[in-house]
C-alpha cells in the first residue's frame, strides 16, 4: 500500500528531500496548528488543571490528586452521572430509531417528498433555547395544547419540566424533535441502495420489511453507526436544553444569573456538562471543572472506541473474513 | 515510541507555560488606592452591568451625572454583561474599569480572588462614612473584612398579598407570624370541586420565584454559620423549623396536586407570574414586583407588609441584597473608577434618581429620607424595612451559590417525602457544604 503523502524520493537526493519535506510541512502545517491549538492545548492544558485547585483569576495551585478524590463523596456528581448515562442510552436509542422510522418513511413516499423532508428537517435549524422554550410551552400542564387534547379524554398529562420522572423524558423529546441533520443523512444513504439490490431480493420473493431488514439496514450500517457515535456524543454533551428545561420548570426561565435553578426538577435534568458548568463558573473551581471534563474526555473516548471497533468486526463478518 | 515519549512531555511542557500565561494574565491588583483624575484628564471609563431595556437606560442616565464632577470623563455603559463575562474579561486583559453585578452569591469569591480590587485604601484615604449604609449591607459588599465592593441600590424582601382574596377568605389583617401564615394560606386556599389547587394561599416550595433559602432565612432566623465559620443547618434550629413549616403546608395541599398546580404557573419575570393571575393569594418578593404590578397587573389590588416572622418578636426583620459595584483587576483607571463607584454609592440626587426609575431601595441614610423619594403605599414597608436594624443581608462564600443549591435540593427531596431523618439529612448538607468550602482553600 503507498501513499503520495508518504512516498519517499530516492537516496543521495538530500535537496530534493529536504524540499519535500518542506513542502509536505507547509500543506500539513494548517491543519497541525489548528489541532496542536485547538484540539491538543486545552486538551493537554485541562489534564493538567485537574491536578490543581484554580479560581479562574491566580494561577492554578497544584493539589495533587484532591479533586479526583472529592468526586468520590461528592453526591451530585453521581446524580449527573447517571442522568447523563441516561441520555447516552435513552436518547442514542431513540434519535437514531426515530431518524432511521422517519427516513425510511419518506424514501418511500410517492408524491410532496420535497415538503415533507424539508418540514422534517426545519425544527434541527431552530435555535435550541427557542426550541426548548416551544416545547415547554407546548406541554405545559394547566392549559397547554398537549394539556387540553388529553383533557378531552379524561386524561392528566405527565407534569414533563417538573416531574423528575417526566423531564428527561420531555427533553429527549425535544431532541428527537430537532433531529433532522440525522433524518437527512439517514434518507441519503437509504436512496444511494443500489436499486438492483431490491430487485435480487425480490424475485427471491422477500416482501417489503424483509427487503428493509436484509438489505436497506445491513447497506446503510456504516452511516447507522455514525449516527449512534453522533448521538453518543450529542448525549454526552447535552447542556443547554437541560438548562433552559430545568429554568423554565422551575419558573425562573427569564431570570438571571445563579438565580437560575440548575437541574430542576431534583437534579433530574443536571447534566454530566450542566454540572461540570456549575463547577467551573458558578462555584469557582476550575481545578475541579477539569477533572470531570478528563473524565467525561475518557468515558466518551472509551465509548467511541468500543463503538469504532464493533463496526469494525460488522464489517469484517460482513465481507467474510477477519481483517478484510 | 522514544519519539512518542518526547512529543508527549512537549506537548505537556507547552501547556504548562501556556497554561501559566493563561492564568497570570489581567494585570495585578493593588492594595494601595490609585489617584483621583485631574480635572483635565481625558480619559474613557467603561462600565459593564447586566441591565438591559429600559433599566439599561435609566442606568445610563445614573452613569452621566457623574459628568457633573468630571465633565472631562467619557462613560462608556455596556449592558447584559453577567459575571461570567466579567470574569472572562479580567483573565482575557479585556477588564472594564467598574464592573456591575446582580449577584451577591459571588461576592465571596470577587474579594477573595482579588478579582475585584480592595476598596479599603480609597475609602479611608476619603474618609468615606461608611456607617451612611445598613450594617446588612454592608456585610453582602465584603468577604471576610476585605471590602471589594460596593452597593447601587438595594433590595428588599418583605409580603405581598391581595387584597380581595384575603378579604375573601375572612382575613382582615396580615398575617405577622408562621403560624398566622399558615393560616390565612390555608383559608385563602380554593379548590376545584375534583380537588385541584385553583388557587393557593402561599405557595411553599422552595426553589419556586423568591422562596430561596437565602431569602427565607432571616424570618425563621435561620443562621449559615456557627462561630467556626462551618455550615449551621443542622445547629440552627431555625432551619428545621422552616423546613417543618414548608412540609406541613405542602402535606395540607398534597405533594402531588401542589406540583401540578405549580408546574401550571407563569415565569417569575413574564405577566403570567403566578401573583399578576390571582393564582396566589400570598408571596414573599423584592420590591421591585411593585413596579411589574403596576404595569403588568394593575387590576391586582394588593399590599405588602413585612413577611411573617417564627417569632412575633423579631416581625419587621427582612432579606436584603442587591447590585454590586467593584473595580475589576486589571482596570485601566481604577482611581477615576473609584469616583465614579464613591459618586454612584454615595451622590444622594443619583442614588434618590435611580431607585425611582427602576424601583429599587436606595442604599445609604441619606438617601432613604430623601424628600425628592417617591415613597407609595406599597413601597413604604421597603423603605421602612430598610431603615430599621433588622434587615439581614446575604450569606458569603467563596464557592458561588453552591451552598444555595444544596439547601434548595435537600428542601425539595423533603417536601416531597423522600427524607425520613430531618436532622441527619441536615447534617449531611452541612457536611456537603463545609467540604466545598474547604475545596475551595478559602
Amino acid at each position: 500500500m503507498t501513499t503520495t503523502l508518504g512516498a519517499r524520493p530516492a537516496p543521495g537526493r538530500g535537496r530534493a528531500r529536504a524540499r519535500h519535506r518542506l513542502t509536505v510541512l507547509a500543506f500539513t502545517a494548517p491543519a497541525v496548528l489548528g489541532f496542536v491549538l485547538f484540539f491538543g492545548y486545552p486538551l493537554v492544558a485541562t489534564v493538567v488543571f485537574s491536578f490543581t485547585r484554580y479560581d479562574l483569576i491566580n494561577p492554578p495551585e497544584l493539589t495533587g490528586l484532591a479533586n479526583y478524590e472529592f468526586m468520590f463523596k461528592d453526591p451530585l456528581l453521581v446524580k449527573a452521572i447517571t442522568n447523563t448515562l441516561w441520555f447516552v442510552v435513552v436518547l442514542t436509542l431513540a434519535r437514531t430509531a426515530f431518524a432511521l422510522g422517519v427516513a425510511s418513511v419518506i424514501a418511500r413516499l410517492k408524491s410532496g417528498v420535497g415538503l415533507i423532508r424539508t418540514l422534517c428537517y426545519l425544527p434541527s435549524l431552530a435555535p435550541p433555547v427557542a426550541a426548548t422554550l416551544v416545547f415547554f410551552m407546548v406541554l405545559r400542564p394547566n392549559g397547554g395544547p398537549v394539556d387540553s387534547f388529553l383533557g378531552w379524554f379524561g386524561v392528566d398529562s405527565p407534569l414533563w419540566f417538573s416531574d423528575p420522572a417526566w423531564a428527561k423524558p420531555g427533553i429527549t423529546a425535544i431532541m428527537l424533535w430537532i433531529s433532522g441533520d440525522l433524518m437527512i443523512i439517514i434518507l441519503a444513504a437509504i436512496l444511494d441502495v443500489p436499486q438492483e439490490q431490491y430487485e435480487a431480493a425480490e424475485l427471491d420473493g422477500a416482501g417489503p420489511v424483509r427487503r428493509w431488514w436484509h438489505v436497506t439496514l445491513p447497506t446503510i450500517s456504516p452511516v447507522l453507526l455514525f449516527g449512534v457515535v453522533n448521538s453518543v456524543i450529542l448525549a454526552l454533551q447535552l447542556f443547554t436544553q437541560a438548562v433552559v428545561a430545568g429554568s423554565a420548570g422551575s419558573g425562573a426561565a427569564d431570570a438571571t444569573g445563579s438565580t437560575k435553578y440548575l437541574g430542576f426538577p431534583d437534579n433530574s435534568t443536571l447534566t454530566f456538562p450542566v454540572y461540570l458548568y456549575a463547577q467551573g463558573f458558578r462555584y469557582f473551581d476550575m481545578g475541579y471543572a477539569a477533572a470531570m471534563a478528563t473524565l467525561l474526555f475518557v468515558i466518551s473516548f472509551g465509548v467511541t472506541i468500543l463503538l469504532v471497533q464493533r463496526m469494525r468486526k460488522n464489517s469484517s463478518a460482513e465481507e467474510g473474513g477477519p481483517g478484510a | 515510541m522514544r519519539k512518542h515519549t518526547r512529543a508527549a512531555l512537549l506537548c505537556v511542557t507547552a501547556a504548562l507555560t501556556l497554561t501559566a500565561c493563561a492564568a497570570g494574565k489581567g494585570g495585578g491588583s493593588t492594595s494601595e488606592a490609585a489617584a483621583a483624575p485631574g480635572q483635565d484628564d481625558k480619559l474613557t471609563l467603561t462600565v459593564w452591568s447586566n441591565f438591559s431595556d429600559r433599566e439599561y437606560g435609566e442606568v445610563t442616565k445614573a452613569l452621566k451625572t457623574f459628568n457633573q464632577k468630571f465633565p472631562n470623563i467619557e462613560i462608556k455603559h455596556e449592558g447584559s454583561q453577567d459575571d461570567d463575562k466579567i470574569t472572562a474579561g479580567i483573565r482575557s486583559g479585556n477588564t472594564p474599569d467598574v464592573a456591575l453585578s446582580f449577584t451577591t452569591d459571588n461576592i465571596g469569591q470577587f474579594c477573595s480572588s482579588g478579582a475585584f480590587q480592595p476598596l479599603k485604601a480609597y475609602i479611608d484615604r476619603d474618609k468615606v462614612d461608611m456607617d451612611q449604609i445598613n450594617p446588612a449591607v454592608r456585610e453582602y459588599t465584603e468577604y471576610k473584612g476585605n471590602r471589594c465592593a460596593m452597593p447601587m441600590l438595594t433590595d428588599v424582601y418583605a409580603m405581598y398579598y391581595n387584597e380581595d382574596m384575603l378579604a375573601a377568605a375572612g382575613i382582615t389583617a396580615p398575617p405577622k407570624t408562621m403560624d398566622e401564615l399558615y393560616d390565612a394560606a390555608v383559608k385563602a386556599t380554593k379548590r376545584a370541586p375534583n380537588g385541584d389547587i385553583e388557587v393557593a394561599g402561599y405557595l411553599p416550595t422552595m426553589g419556586f420565584y423568591a422562596n430561596r433559602p437565602t431569602i427565607l432565612a432571616p424570618y425563621f432566623d435561620a443562621a449559615w454559620e456557627t462561630a467556626d465559620g462551618k455550615s449551621a443547618l443542622a445547629t440552627s434550629p431555625g432551619w428545621t423549623e422552616m423546613m417543618t413549616f414548608q412540609k406541613k403546608l405542602v402535606d395540607f395541599y398534597g405533594h402531588d396536586a401542589l406540583e401540578r398546580f405549580r408546574a401550571g404557573l407563569g415565569q417569575e419575570y413574564s405577566a403570567d407570574h403566578a401573583f399578576h393571575q390571582g393564582k396566589i393569594a400570598i408571596m414573599v418578593d423584592g420590591e421591585y414586583r411593585t413596579a411589574f404590578l403596576k404595569a403588568q397587573a394593575p387590576q391586582v389590588r394588593f399590599r405588602t407588609a413585612p413577611f411573617p416572622t417564627l417569632k412575633a418578636d423579631q416581625y419587621g426583620t427582612a432579606f436584603t441584597t442587591g447590585t454590586i459595584m467593584g473595580i475589576p483587576k486589571g482596570a485601566k483607571n481604577p482611581g477615576a473608577a473609584w469616583e465614579l463607584i464613591k459618586h454612584l454609592s454615595f451622590d444622594t440626587d443619583t442614588i434618590v434618581g435611580l431607585a425611582n426609575a427602576i424601583k429599587n431601595v436606595p442604599s445609604t441614610k441619606a438617601a432613604l429620607e430623601s424628600p425628592k423619594l417617591e415613597v407609595d403605599e406599597a413601597f413604604k414597608t421597603f423603605v421602612d424595612l430598610a431603615r430599621s436594624d433588622k434587615l439581614k443581608g446575604n450569606p458569603v462564600t467563596p464557592i458561588g451559590d453552591a451552598h444555595i443549591k444544596a439547601v434548595t435540593d435537600f428542601s425539595v427531596s423533603y417536601q416531597s417525602g423522600q427524607v425520613p431523618d430531618l436532622a441527619a439529612g441536615l447534617k449531611g448538607v452541612d457536611q456537603n457544604i463545609d467540604d466545598q468550602i474547604a475545596k475551595s482553600g478559602k
